[in-house]
C-alpha cells in the first residue's frame, strides 16, 4: 500500500498562510510528522499562488526534501509549475496530475517523458466528469497505453477512478469501487488510487464515512490512497484491511505496525 | 383542511409527494397562490436554509427539500391562471468557472438565492469567461457569481472579470466568488466585489450588494 500524505496542499487555509509567510518549520514539521505516521510520499501544492505558483515550488520543494527522504507529489495542473517542481526535485518524484483531458494530457506529457516520474492520472476526458464505471475504463484503456509508450511502466502509473460525493448520488461509491476491481482485473500491475475525503461531501461526521469506504476500497483492490496520515484511526484501519484482505502475509506488517503503537482501537 | 405551516413543514421534510398534495388541495381551498409561494413553499425553504447553515441538515436532505420545492412550485405556476408576481430583489448570473465541474455548492447557493427572493440564472459547471458576460448583459444581471472547488481552476475568476471589463461591463455588474479554496484575500487580489464563506454567507453578501 502506498499513501501518498495530502496535508501540503494550499486549499487548506493554514497552509497558504504557512506558504505565504514562508513558513519552512512549520512545512517541515509537517512533512516529518506525515512521514513518521506512514506516509511513503508527501503531496505538495501551492496552486493557490498562480502566476507565483512556479516560484513557490521550486522553494517549498527545496525545504520538502531537506526535511524528509521520501519522493514528493507535485500536485498542480499548471505545466510551469510542474515543469520547475520536478526540475529540483532530487529523485524521482510522482505528478499529480495528468488526465485524458486532450490539453493537460498534451501539455503534460512531455514533462512525463523527460522526468519519468511515477504518475497519478484521473479517469476523466473532455467529455467531462465521469458517470459510470464504462466511462472510467474507457478513459483508462486511452491513458495507459499512452503512458507505457511515453516510457512509463505499469507499476508506476496510478490510476485514480474520481470519487464523488455519495451524499449527492447514492451510487457514488459504489462505481468507484466496481471501477477498482475492473481496472485490477484488466491492468493488475497498474496501481488504482484515490482521496478518499470527497466522498463524505455534505455529511455529518465525515471521517466516519472516509474511513468505512477506506475499508471497502482496500477490499475492492484499491492500493494507494491519498490521506491525512495523521488519521490514527484511518491508517490503523488501512493495516486491519490490508491483513483481512490477505495482502499483509502472516498478518506481519499489521503485527508490526501494532508494536510500534500504529494501531489505535479508540 | 392543508395549511400553509404543514406545506412549509412538508418542503422541509423534502417530501415531494405531500408537498405536492398540500399545494393542490391549498390551491384547490381557493388560497391566494401568493400566499402558497411566499408562506408556504419559501417559508420552508428559508427554514431549510438556516438549518443547513446550523449544520443541523445536510446536502442529501436539502438537495431533496429543494426537489420538492420546485414542484411545489411548478404546481402553483401551472394551475394558476394569472401569473404570480414574484418580486424579485436582484438578478444574478451564477456558475462555475472554466476547467471545474464541481456543482453542489454552487447549486446550493443558486437555491438560497432563489429562496430569498433573487432572480437566478444559473449558467452551470465549467463556464467559459464570455459566456459570462454574455449572460450577465443578456439577463442584465446586478451580479455575477462565480464558483471554484479547485485551486487550480479559482485562477479562471480573474479571466472571467477581466473579460467583463474587457465588454465594458465590470462597473455595471458587482461579482462575487466563493468556492473551497476561496478566501477574502484571493477575492481582494482578483478585484471581486464580495466573497462569501458558505451559501448563507452569499445571501447576506448579495443582498448587500444589490442592495
Amino acid at each position: 500500500m502506498v499513501i501518498v500524505g495530502e496535508l501540503i496542499n494550499s486549499s487548506r487555509k493554514p497552509i497558504a498562510q504557512a506558504l505565504e509567510a514562508r513558513d519552512e518549520a512549520y512545512l517541515k514539521d509537517l512533512a516529518k510528522r506525515q512521514v513518521e505516521a506512514g506516509a511513503h510520499i508527501i503531496d505538495v501544492n501551492c496552486a493557490i499562488f498562480m502566476e507565483k505558483e512556479p516560484e513557490v515550488m521550486e522553494w517549498l520543494v527545496g525545504i520538502i526534501q531537506e526535511a524528509v527522504d521520501v519522493p514528493l507529489c507535485i500536485d498542480t495542473p499548471n505545466v510551469a509549475a510542474m515543469e520547475v517542481g520536478l526540475s529540483c526535485h532530487k529523485g524521482r518524484a510522482m505528478i499529480n496530475s495528468i488526465s485524458g483531458e486532450t490539453k493537460r494530457w498534451e501539455e503534460m506529457l512531455p514533462l512525463v517523458k523527460k522526468y519519468k516520474p511515477m504518475v497519478v492520472a484521473l479517469c476523466m476526458d473532455d467529455s467531462g466528469m465521469p458517470n459510470s464505471v464504462e466511462d472510467r475504463l474507457r478513459v483508462a484503456d486511452k491513458i495507459v497505453p499512452g503512458l507505457v509508450e511515453a516510457g512509463i511502466p505499469e507499476e508506476d502509473i496510478y490510476l485514480d477512478p474520481l470519487i464523488k460525493p455519495v451524499g449527492v448520488s447514492s451510487s457514488a461509491a459504489i462505481e468507484v469501487l466496481e471501477t477498482t476491481r475492473a481496472l485490477k482485473e484488466k491492468y493488475p500491475k497498474v496501481h488504482v488510487i484515490s482521496g478518499l475525503s470527497n466522498v463524505s461531501h455534505g455529511l455529518p461526521v465525515r471521517r466516519v464515512l472516509n474511513r468505512a469506504f477506506a475499508v471497502m476500497c482496500v477490499e475492492a483492490g484499491m492500493d494507494s490512497f491519498i490521506a491525512d496520515p495523521l488519521d490514527r484511526h484511518l491508517m490503523s484501519l488501512f493495516f486491519a484491511a490490508e491483513a483481512l484482505v490477505g495482502r499483509d502475509k502472516n498478518c506481519l506488517k499489521y503485527i508490526k505496525a501494532s508494536r510500534a503503537g500504529k494501531i489505535v482501537a479508540e | 383542511m392543508a395549511t400553509l405551516e404543514e406545506l412549509a413543514q412538508a418542503v422541509v421534510d423534502g417530501d415531494e409527494t405531500q408537498v405536492v398534495e398540500l399545494t393542490k388541495s391549498l390551491l384547490g381551498s381557493g388560497v391566494n397562490p401568493q400566499d402558497i409561494i411566499n408562506k408556504g413553499l419559501m417559508a420552508g425553504i428559508e427554514k431549510v436554509g438556516e438549518l443547513f447553515q446550523k449544520n443541523e441538515m445536510f446536502v442529501p436532505e436539502v438537495l431533496m427539500s429543494a426537489e420538492a420545492l420546485k414542484a411545489g412550485m411548478e404546481l402553483v405556476l401551472k394551475e394558476t391562471q394569472q401569473g404570480v408576481e414574484v418580486t424579485s430583489k436582484g438578478t444574478v448570473v451564477m456558475g462555475t468557472v472554466e476547467g471545474d465541474l464541481h456543482d453542489i455548492g454552487k447549486n446550493l447557493v443558486c437555491m438560497m438565492l432563489e429562496s430569498n427572493g433573487f432572480k437566478v440564472y444559473d449558467l452551470g459547471v465549467d463556464v467559459k469567461p464570455e459566456k459570462f458576460v454574455e449572460a450577465a448583459k443578456q439577463y442584465n444581471a446586478d451580479i455575477v457569481g462565480m464558483s471554484a472547488l479547485l485551486t487550480t481552476t479559482m485562477v479562471n475568476m480573474k479571466s472571467t472579470i477581466d473579460a467583463l471589463a474587457a465588454a465594458g461591463m465590470r462597473d455595471k455588474v458587482k461579482v462575487i466568488v466563493g468556492g473551497a479554496p476561496i478566501t477574502q484575500k484571493f477575492a481582494d487580489e482578483i478585484g471581486a466585489d464580495g466573497y462569501a464563506p458558505d451559501a448563507a454567507g452569499a445571501v447576506d453578501l448579495c443582498r448587500r450588494l444589490a442592495g
